[in-house]
């Protein structure tokens, strides 16, 4: 009997939903010049939950557009929509909102908001692919928002001067963000992640930043791979997070008076592999890092391959392949608690008697004028003196202000495949 | 200027005849085209030259110029009871040695790369650097050797005071160097280091090279101080006038000890 009696309620369910059809089938709204709605504001302001609202290609200079509804914008044939260098552009306020196809230009500079082209404030499920964003602020910037994507954008702008430049990406509060396959070109920072947990950030071209290509602030627990970061000023920077992992990245030519490949702050069990790190002035600085295992990296041509400040302890080195860099170690400190080991080095002059293809003599990757350099660094005026390699030879037969354990025993014969 | 001529002529002829030339111009051919064999990488094998610039130019150009005019003693005292300028005699010595020396450095280093050219398409400023720097060298080391030769009688002497000019040049001075910027370090040391390198031409040399691409961006503020003054073009008319000043005045007190000199 009671079976029977819910079996017909759900039936009636059933009914009721057929019947409220605003709710099964949504409305496409289209925008355009030749259609009935012309503006944007307009069509959102008529949308309800599920619909669709198209804009057709053309110029929409409207700003502060807020979606409260769960719909998707859809940009056919690439229209603008233009901030007019004042304001911000769309911000989202409704879950599982789709934005693509669309272009988004000129959302204003300004010192006391943080204007965006695109602006999820606290939302879940929402998507930005496929589209594009021209010298704005910020471009997309995501604020307590779960589980969104941000696939496929064309970010680019043209500031010369940090102060009047925004991110690319900006995640701030976030869980769960996938970011996928973006191009950022010639913002503040290409991708930033504050207070960010769990999330994926790969495939990305980031270049010409003015400052960091990718930033990483208390952002535990995520993953970045296959990105390529080039010509930022300052390279990558990860901050104050732990059980990051980085690999498959291509760092190159982040090459200027105070560029970093990947530079390191209190990051602690992350896993650092597979990257390629070439031209770079410094390959990777670690500050107070601990407990980060880097191997089968490669760092070729950097100035400095790696410079391990003296506050980074238990970080493993190995499998890495070091090639032609100008200096290979470089230590502020004449103790060592990091391991190196299996290593190939270009600079290593040993030999190997036994053929196992391990070195019998250790390496000792870093040099005397090396920790000269890192202690005064106009002495850099006397690389590659005749002078300095005499000093070098002497020290490495007699080892006095190098640190003695800051070798690798094992040392690779020949370039690890 | 015929005298003068003829006794270069003469001279350019007893050198090439004489076979440490070809062995110098070989030791080039073998070092720079195994050099190039081994590696593609361009970088590696200016470096690699760049090192033959400041040792074995300069240890050579000394070495031979002090034995040379001790060698040559009995044809200087010969031509000298000729009615020809005792100046003459000097530049046509010091040319007849320097050209012959430069031409085979040139040919040494330079055939080489000419075959492999493709590898060294971006390469093109720091290539001339180098082969100016070389060419520079051979001239003022043997002007300095023609100084040393003309002061000192005593063989040894001589000998032992070259190899020391050459270690002063190549080690020492870099060491003094070292050791200001770590006394003075507290204070700023870019423009006195800029001229202490302007002052030892192998420093110059090896700068002018290496600022090309390799420590510019590493040095920071010092590496933009010294690529703004080097890279300029006013910097590089400084550096050159102090290559030149270096091959002229030795040779000019060379000249006037030569002058005065009692065979």
């Amino acid at each position: 009997m009671c079976l029977i009696m819910s079996r017909i309620r759900n039936s009636v369910l059933i009914l009721f939903l057929f019947l409220s059809t605003d709710f099964i089938f949504p409305k496409t709204i289209t925008v355009g010049k030749n259609e009935k709605i012309k503006s944007i504001k307009q069509a959102l302001a008529l949308c309800e939950d599920g619909d669709v609202i198209r804009i057709t290609g053309g110029f929409y200079p409207e700003s502060n557009l807020v979606v409260t509804k769960q719909i998707s914008l859809l940009g056919i044939d690439l229209p603008t929509i233009s901030g007019s260098r004042k304001e911000r552009i769309l911000t989202v306020r409704a879950n599982n909102v789709a934005v693509s196809g669309i272009h988004f230009a000129d959302a204003g500079a300004s010192f006391v908001k943080d204007n965006a082209a695109v602006k999820l404030d606290s939302v879940t499920g929402c998507a930005i692919e496929n589209n594009e964003f021209s010298n704005n602020f910020f471009g997309i910037y995501l604020g307590k928002s779960w589980n969104c994507k941000i696939r496929n954008n064309k970010i680019i702008a043209s500031q010369k001067a940090q102060t009047y430049s925004g991110n690319g990406i900006h995640l701030w509060y976030c869980k769960n963000i996938i970011i996928e396959g973006n191009t950022i070109d010639g913002h503040r920072d290409g991708i930033y992640l504050e207070f960010v947990r769990r999330s994926l950030i790969k495939n990305n071209f980031s270049t010409r930043n003015l400052r960091y290509g990718l930033h990483f602030m208390f952002s535990d627990s995520c993953e970045y791979s296959h990105n390529t970061f080039q010509h930022n000023s300052a390279g990558v920077a990860v901050m104050f997070t732990h059980h990051v992992q980085m690999h498959s990245n291509l760092f190159i030519n982040n090459w200027g008076g105070a560029s970093f490949g990947l530079l390191l702050k209190e990051i602690t069990d992350g896993k650092i592999y597979n990257n390629k790190f070439v031209r770079n002035t410094c390959g990777i600085y670690l500050e107070g890092s601990n407990r980060n295992i880097v191997e089968h990296n490669l760092f070729e041509n950097n100035g400095w391959a790696i410079r391990l400040m003296a506050n980074s302890m238990d970080n493993n080195f190995m499998k890495n392949n070091f090639v032609g860099n100008s200096f290979e170690v470089t230590t502020n400190n004449t103790r060592n608690y990091n391991t190196f080991a299996n290593n190939y080095w270009s600079d290593y002059q040993g030999y190997d008697l036994n053929k196992d293809g391990i070195g019998e003599t250790p390496h000792h990757p870093v040099k005397l004028f090396s920790l000269l350099v890192e202690k005064n660094r106009p002495t850099l005026l006397l690389l590659r003196s005749f002078f300095v390699e005499l000093l070098n030879t002497a020290e490495k037969v007699f080892p006095v202000l190098t640190p003695e354990t800051l070798v690798d025993k094992y040392p690779e014969m020949s370039f690890i495949k | 200027m015929n005298a003068l001529k003829s006794i270069i002529k003469y001279q350019v002829h007893d050198t090439f005849r004489s076979k440490w030339l070809v062995v110098y111009t070989l030791f080039f051919v073998v070092l720079s085209y195994g050099l190039l064999s081994f590696t593609n990488d361009s970088n590696k094998v200016i470096l690699s030259l760049l090192n033959i610039n400041m040792i074995v130019i300069p240890l050579t150009s000394l070495i031979f110029g002090t034995i040379y005019l001790y060698n040559n003693r009995d044809y200087i005292i010969l031509i000298l009871s000729q009615p020809i300028n005792r100046k003459t005699l000097f530049v046509g010595l010091y040319l007849g040695l320097s050209v012959p020396m430069v031409l085979s450095f040139l040919l040494g280093t330079g055939l080489p790369i000419l075959i492999y050219i493709r590898n060294f398409k971006e390469a093109g400023t720091v290539l001339l650097n180098l082969f100016v720097g070389g060419v520079f060298e051979t001239f003022i080391f043997v002007s300095v050797s023609f100084l040393i030769a003309t002061m000192n009688e005593n063989k040894m002497k001589g000998l032992g005071l070259a190899i020391f000019l050459w270690l002063f040049f190549t080690a020492l001075y870099d060491g003094l160097i070292l050791i200001t910027l770590q006394v003075l370090r507290e204070y700023p040391l870019e423009i006195p280091s800029i001229i202490f390198t302007i002052l030892n031409p192998i420093d110059l040399s090896r700068l002018l090279v290496i600022l090309r691409f390799d420590i510019s961006a590493l040095m920071g503020y010092t590496g933009a101080v010294f690529n703004q003054f080097l890279g300029s073009g006013f910097g590089m008319i400084v550096s050159i006038i102090s290559l030149a000043v270096w091959c002229v005045v030795p040779l000019f007190f060379g000249l006037k000890t030569f002058s005065r000199k009692d065979f």
